[in-house]
């Protein structure tokens, strides 16, 4: 008898992923070849996770906008017309066969924000030009004594403060009762909890959401086509999944930089603990995509601890703690926890080698890499660092020199991705072809 | 009571440098001398950010103490605030980017060093920062800008700084998550600093060659 997942050992859980990656169920591949390059790719990434020499060092560089810009087309185009979308980053991965493509939900569906009136981004065509991406506008969307809320009941938290506050068409649900009032029938208990819903301003709320879920619907028939058609053509999809490290979940979207640097001295206690409240649903949210998906990589965009935005002291006490309780809670999930250090990680290297061997894809963003592989090499997959500046500025012929060096630093008996080291957006096609083209040349085993 | 403020200041202790604050306040002591002390507390706070024993969260929480006492002391100010020696310095975040952080702890760095800041805030369009050079004749000028875009925001601001016939008399130093050398060149920039305190620094040697 097949056993269900909540028999499964963290192992049998991975497997059972892994199984649905390598075949991906109810893909009809285009030719025996998409076939033969499809289950290649991902072995090929598979074997830099497990430590173990691929055929060649897998490429997968970390797309922006680029295929937008690359097909003529700006942000706000694809944000807003979901058939430009699916063209333009289907025409990136066919011209340029990178190892994986990263999906398009890098480009959020731009009028489900317009209908819910979003707050916490400016977007193109929303407060940033047409050709430029999205842009977080930091603030204070939690206030410094909200702490008990948060940590008392945070599904309540975000459905009657956060949500109102980032998005002005939600107002209404702050007039909800929380549903844990609905227990029973006696006494009028669950009746009386439903009486918010009958108020004007949370019906608007809630057809506002109607509208965005409409949109959305929309929106993930595009992601999902996307995945399809790609996978078809032999191209694996790289992630299953994402989440946050819960320091930055209330750093970067809830109490804003300035709001969470203050806590660190003014009230420690209450930011740890609404962490650690935090961590097992960042857990969940990575888990449930990766499931979906049918892929176990699970992508963490590392912020608020990189080198000299807090002392290795704050770093152990304050970030690194539920970072790696949600890094061990993904891997007893079955998932491969794949952080994502933006920034520069050269102090946090020994720290972060706090991990179970072969599990976990660390990605680097400006951090020395041949240290890296020195520190880390034994344990972690390492990716990135071709660095974002000389993709924008530089040559062709400097992207080939960078791709050489990368290889030579980080390739040596496997356990490493080639990868950007940051997000690419509007650089020169040629560029990009080249770190791909000279990751294939250079990075055979 | 410990009644050094500085100290208070440079290590932190929000509470006890407020209570300073307060306790001098009513003893009727000069404002002005009680903002001089805060502003030797601030110097402390630089030097050990750039000895690598501060960071981040202790620069910006410094910042929040010297709020907390500049809104005790300035009801009681009767003249202007101290001021401002270090020379002119312009600065904002690029066309096209709208982060702060970096810039505005460039800004209060560069402010409690005793530099006159013009902050002109986040996606500066171009012809502002060469309005304002116009201005001010302020002799150097600082770009942000974390996102990629504002490598070609920076070059353009640079250029149109340079179309103006401003160039010559204008230091420019660039900063930002993926500034790299590589990018001072493209840009047509003097120097980058890669944190605030090489921002101050770059800003005192050229305030000291004009």
């Amino acid at each position: 008898m097949e056993k269900t997942l909540e028999t499964m050992t963290a192992d049998e859980k991975k497997n059972d992923l892994i199984s649905k990656w390598l075949s991906p169920p109810g893909i009809k591949f285009n030719s025996p070849d998409a076939e033969k390059d499809y289950k290649a790719r991902v072995q090929r990434i598979l074997d830099a996770i497990n430590l173990k020499k691929p055929d060649r060092v897998p490429v997968f560089p970390m797309m922006g906008f680029f295929p937008a810009y690359y097909a003529g087309y700006t942000p706000y185009d694809v944000m807003y017309d979901y058939d430009k979308l699916m063209s333009s980053f289907s025409k990136y991965v066919l011209d340029f066969q990178p190892d994986a493509h990263g999906s398009v939900t890098i480009s959020p569906p731009g009028k489900l924000h317009d209908i819910v009136d979003y707050k916490l981004y400016a977007w193109p065509g929303h407060g940033v030009a047409k050709e430029h991406s999205y842009q977080c506008l930091e603030g204070e969307y939690m206030q410094a004594n909200e702490y008990d809320a948060l940590i008392d009941d945070p599904t309540l938290f975000f459905l009657t403060s956060f949500l109102p506050r980032t998005m002005g068409a939600l107002d209404g649900l702050k007039m909800l009762s929380p549903f844990t009032n609905m227990t029973e029938m006696y006494g009028g208990f669950t009746g009386a909890a439903f009486v918010p819903l009958g108020l004007p301003p949370v019906q608007a709320a809630l057809k506002a959401m109607l509208d965005a879920g409409n949109e959305a619907l929309k929106w993930i028939g595009t992601v999902a086509g996307y995945g399809a058609a790609m996978a078809s053509a032999g191209f694996p999809g790289f992630f299953g999944g994402g989440t946050k490290a819960p320091f930055d979940t209330i750093g970067d979207t809830l109490r804003g930089t300035r709001g969470i640097i203050t806590d660190m001295y003014r009230q420690p206690a209450k930011l740890i603990r609404a962490m650690e409240q935090l961590t097992p649903i960042m857990v969940k949210m990575g888990v449930a995509n990766a499931r979906v998906n049918g892929c176990p990589i699970v992508f963490i965009p590392l912020h608020k601890g990189a080198d000299g935005f807090m002392s290795d002291e704050q770093f152990k006490k304050f970030y690194w703690p539920t970072l790696k309780a949600l890094i061990d809670g993904l891997i007893a999930e079955g998932c491969i926890p794949f952080p994502w250090a933006e920034g520069g990680y050269n102090s946090r290297l020994k720290v972060i080698k706090d991990a179970p061997k072969g599990k976990v894809i660390w990605g680097f963003d400006t951090t020395n890499m041949a240290e890296a592989k020195k520190i880390l090499g034994d344990v972690a997959c390492i990716g990135g660092n071709m660095s974002i500046a000389t993709l924008s500025v530089g040559t062709p012929d400097d992207v080939k020199a960078s791709v050489k060096k990368l290889v030579a630093d980080c390739a040596k008996g496997g356990g490493y991705i080639m990868m950007s080291g940051a997000v690419i957006e509007n650089v020169p096609p040629a560029n990009v072809k080249a770190m791909i083209d000279a990751t294939k040349e250079f990075g055979v085993y | 009571m410990a009644k050094d403020l500085s100290k208070a200041l440079a290590d932190l202790k929000e509470d006890e440098a407020v209570a300073i604050v307060k306790e001098k306040l009513n003893a009727g002591a000069d404002p002005m001398g009680i903002l001089n002390d805060a502003g030797k507390g601030m110097e402390t706070v630089g030097a050990r950010f750039s000895k690598g024993e501060y960071f981040i969260p202790d620069l910006v929480y410094s910042g929040e103490i010297l709020k907390k006492i500049n809104e005790l002391v300035k009801p009681k100010l009767t003249g202007g605030g101290a001021a401002k020696t270090g020379g002119k310095v312009i600065i904002g975040t690029v066309a096209g980017d709208i982060h702060d952080i970096g810039k505005d702890i460039v800004v209060f760095m560069l402010d409690v060093s005793g530099f006159e800041v013009y902050d002109l805030g986040v996606d500066v369009p171009v012809q502002k920062f060469v309005d304002k050079i116009k201005e001010t004749g302020a002799p150097t000028v600082g770009l942000s800008g974390f996102l990629t875009l504002a490598y070609d925001s920076m070059k353009q601001t640079i250029d149109a700084i340079k179309s103006a016939g401003l160039r010559e008399k204008t230091k420019i130093m660039i900063g930002g998550g993926q500034i790299t050398p590589e990018i001072v060149k493209y840009t047509g920039a003097d120097a980058s600093g890669k944190d605030a305190i090489e921002g101050v620094a770059l800003a005192r040697k050229w305030a000291s060659v004009k």
